[in-house]
C-alpha cells in the first residue's frame, strides 16, 4: 500500500514538474518571438514546409471528410425528415469542428514528427551543441521560426481545408443525394457565420502552436540514439493529438457556450 | 589562461568529475587522455557552459565563465566536435561561415562564402566542396570542415573532441598534421581529447591523464613514456594489465 502511494507521489510530482517544464518552454519560445535577433529565412523556410507541403495531405483529409459527413446528415436526418439541413450541417461541421481538429491532426502526423525527429537527430549528433558554441540560441534559431510558421500556416491549412471539405459534401449532396448545386451553395452560404469560419481559424492557430512546440520540446529533449529519436518523435506526435483534442474542447466550451 | 579549480559533475548516481583541478596556459596544446567514461567530453561541456559543474570553478583569464557576458565568451571558442555536428540543411559553405552570416561577427555573403572557401583550403578542401550538403561528404573530409568551422572566426581557444574517432590512420594522421600546424599558425590555446596515442604525439605541448573523475597525471608530453605511473603507463601501451581495470 505505502509502495503504491510512493509510486503515485512520485509519478504525480514528475508529472508536474513536467508540465511547468513545457509551460517554461512554452513561454521562452513565445518570448523569443519578440526579442531579436530574428531568423527571417528559417521563417518562410518553415512555413514552405509546414504550410504549402501539407496542403495536399489536409485537403484530401477535408475532402473526404465533407463527403463522409454529408452522407451521415443525410441518413441521420432522414430519421426525422430533416434531409434538407445537410448543407449547413455539413458547413457548420467542418469549420467548427472537423475542419480545425482534422488539420490539427494531420499537421501532428506530419509535421510534429517531423521537427522531433529532425530536432531530435540535432540533438544526438551534437548540433545543437554546436548550435550554442556558435553563439547561437537553438530555441531561437530552432524553435520560434517552426512555432511561429505553424501558428501561421495552421489557419490558412484549415481556410482551405474548409472551402474542399464543404465542396466534398457539395460533389456528394449533388451528386448522391439529389440536391440541386446552386441550392446546396445557397443553404450553405445562407447558415454559414462568420464566427463560425473565424473559431476554426483560431482553433488551427493554436493546434498549430502546440504541434510544433511539442515536436521542438521532445525534439530537444531527446534521448541518445535511434532508439531516443524514435520516442521523441512518438511522444511528439502523440502529445501533440492529445493535447489538440483537449485544446478543441476547452475552446469550444469558450466559443460557443450557450 | 583556463583554469579549473575542484570541478564537480555528476548524472543522477554517476559521478563523471569528482575535484578536477587543471591550467592551460595561453598559446598551450593541451591533451586530455583517459579512457571511455572517464568525462573527457564533459570536461570541455563544462568549460563552455553546455553542462553545469556542481562544483568547483571554471576561470577564464581569472573570469568566471558562469559569470562571462555569454556571447562574448562563446565567440572567443571554436570547437571542432567528434562527429563533426555539421548543420545538414546547410551546405558546407554556409556550415563553415555560420557564425559570419549571423550575430555580431556578421559579414556580407559574399565575404563570408569568401572567408568559408578559404577556410576550406586551409584544410585541403577545394572550392567545389563549398555548394555540397554534409550528407554527401565522407567521414575524414566532414571533419575537415568541422575543423575549418572551428578556425572561422579566428577564436582564441579552440577544443578538438575526439578528432580522429572513425578515420582509417592515414587520414588521422593529415587530421592531426592539420590540428597542429592551424594551432601553431593562430597561436590558438588548444584543448584536445582523445585516447589516440598517435594525436596525443602529434598535437600536444603537455599531457592531461583523467581517471576516476580526477586529474590522474599532468606534465610535458616530452617526459609521458618515462612517467612511472602505472595507470598513465597501462593506458599509453594499451596493455589490459594493470591497475585500470578492463572487462574481458
Amino acid at each position: 500500500m505505502i509502495r503504491l502511494l510512493v509510486a503515485t507521489g512520485r509519478g504525480t510530482r514528475e508529472m508536474l514538474a513536467g508540465i511547468g517544464a513545457v509551460a517554461r518552454f512554452a513561454g521562452l519560445t513565445v518570448g523569443h518571438v519578440f526579442r531579436p535577433p530574428f531568423y527571417g529565412r528559417e521563417l518562410l523556410q518553415q512555413l514552405a514546409a509546414i504550410g504549402w507541403q501539407s496542403l495536399p495531405v489536409v485537403g484530401l483529409t477535408a475532402l473526404f471528410t465533407g463527403a463522409a459527413l454529408a452522407l451521415q446528415i443525410h441518413a441521420g436526418g432522414a430519421r426525422f425528415n430533416a434531409e434538407a439541413v445537410v448543407p449547413s450541417i455539413v458547413a457548420i461541421g467542418i469549420t467548427r469542428e472537423l475542419g480545425p481538429v482534422m488539420a490539427g491532426l494531420m499537421i501532428a502526423a506530419r509535421v510534429g514528427s517531423s521537427i522531433a525527429a529532425e530536432i531530435g537527430t540535432m540533438k544526438v549528433t551534437e548540433q545543437i551543441d554546436a548550435l550554442v558554441t556558435l553563439s547561437t540560441d537553438p530555441v531561437k534559431y530552432l524553435a520560434v521560426p517552426r512555432v511561429l510558421a505553424a501558428t501561421l500556416a495552421v489557419p490558412a491549412l484549415v481556410a482551405v481545408g474548409d472551402a474542399i471539405g464543404i465542396m466534398g459534401g457539395w460533389l456528394v449532396g449533388t451528386s448522391r443525394l439529389g440536391f440541386d448545386a446552386a441550392v446546396y451553395i445557397q443553404n450553405t452560404a445562407d447558415f454559414l457565420e462568420a464566427w463560425d469560419v473565424l473559431s476554426g481559424l483560431v482553433k488551427g492557430a493554436v493546434f498549430g502552436f502546440l504541434v510544433a512546440l511539442m515536436g521542438c520540446w521532445h525534439g530537444m529533449r531527446s534521448a541518445r540514439g535511434a532508439q531516443g529519436v524514435g520516442r521523441a518523435t512518438k511522444a511528439a506526435v502523440v502529445s501533440s493529438a492529445v493535447l489538440i483534442l483537449a485544446a478543441n474542447y476547452l475552446l469550444t466550451e469558450f466559443f460557443f457556450r450557450a | 589562461m583556463i583554469e579549473l579549480q575542484g570541478v564537480h559533475k555528476a548524472f543522477g548516481e554517476n559521478r563523471v568529475l569528482r575535484g578536477v583541478d587543471l591550467r592551460v596556459a595561453t598559446g598551450e596544446s593541451l591533451v586530455v587522455i583517459g579512457g571511455s567514461g572517464t568525462g573527457k567530453s564533459v570536461l570541455l561541456k563544462c568549460i563552455l557552459g553546455l553542462e553545469r559543474p556542481d562544483a568547483g570553478r571554471i576561470l577564464l583569464d581569472g573570469e568566471d565563465v558562469g559569470r562571462a557576458e555569454r556571447e562574448a565568451f562563446l565567440a572567443r571558442f571554436g570547437m571542432l566536435f567528434q562527429g563533426g555536428a555539421l548543420f545538414d540543411s546547410l551546405p558546407v559553405w554556409q556550415n563553415v561561415a555560420f557564425r559570419l552570416l549571423r550575430g555580431p561577427a556578421r559579414r556580407p555573403k559574399a565575404e563570408a562564402r569568401a572567408i568559408a572557401v578559404e577556410k576550406l583550403a586551409r584544410v585541403g578542401l577545394g572550392p567545389e566542396v563549398a555548394d555540397l550538403y554534409p550528407a554527401q561528404l565522407s567521414g575524414g573530409m566532414q571533419k575537415r570542415v568541422g575543423l575549418a568551422r572551428a578556425i572561422a572566426a579566428a577564436p582564441e581557444i579552440i577544443f578538438f573532441d575526439e578528432p580522429t574517432t572513425g578515420l582509417d590512420p592515414i587520414m588521422s594522421g593529415v587530421i592531426n598534421a592539420l590540428i597542429r600546424e592551424i594551432v601553431t599558425e593562430m597561436g590558438a590555446t588548444a584543448v584536445t581529447i582523445t585516447h589516440d596515442m598517435s594525436s596525443v604525439r602529434a598535437i600536444a605541448d603537455r599531457v592531461a591523464m583523467l581517471h576516476a573523475g580526477r586529474v590522474r597525471w599532468h606534465g610535458p608530453v616530452a617526459e609521458m613514456d618515462a612517467a612511472p605511473d602505472p595507470y598513465l603507463q597501462q593506458f599509453i601501451h594499451g596493455r589490459a594489465e594493470g591497475p585500470i581495470p578492463s572487462v574481458r
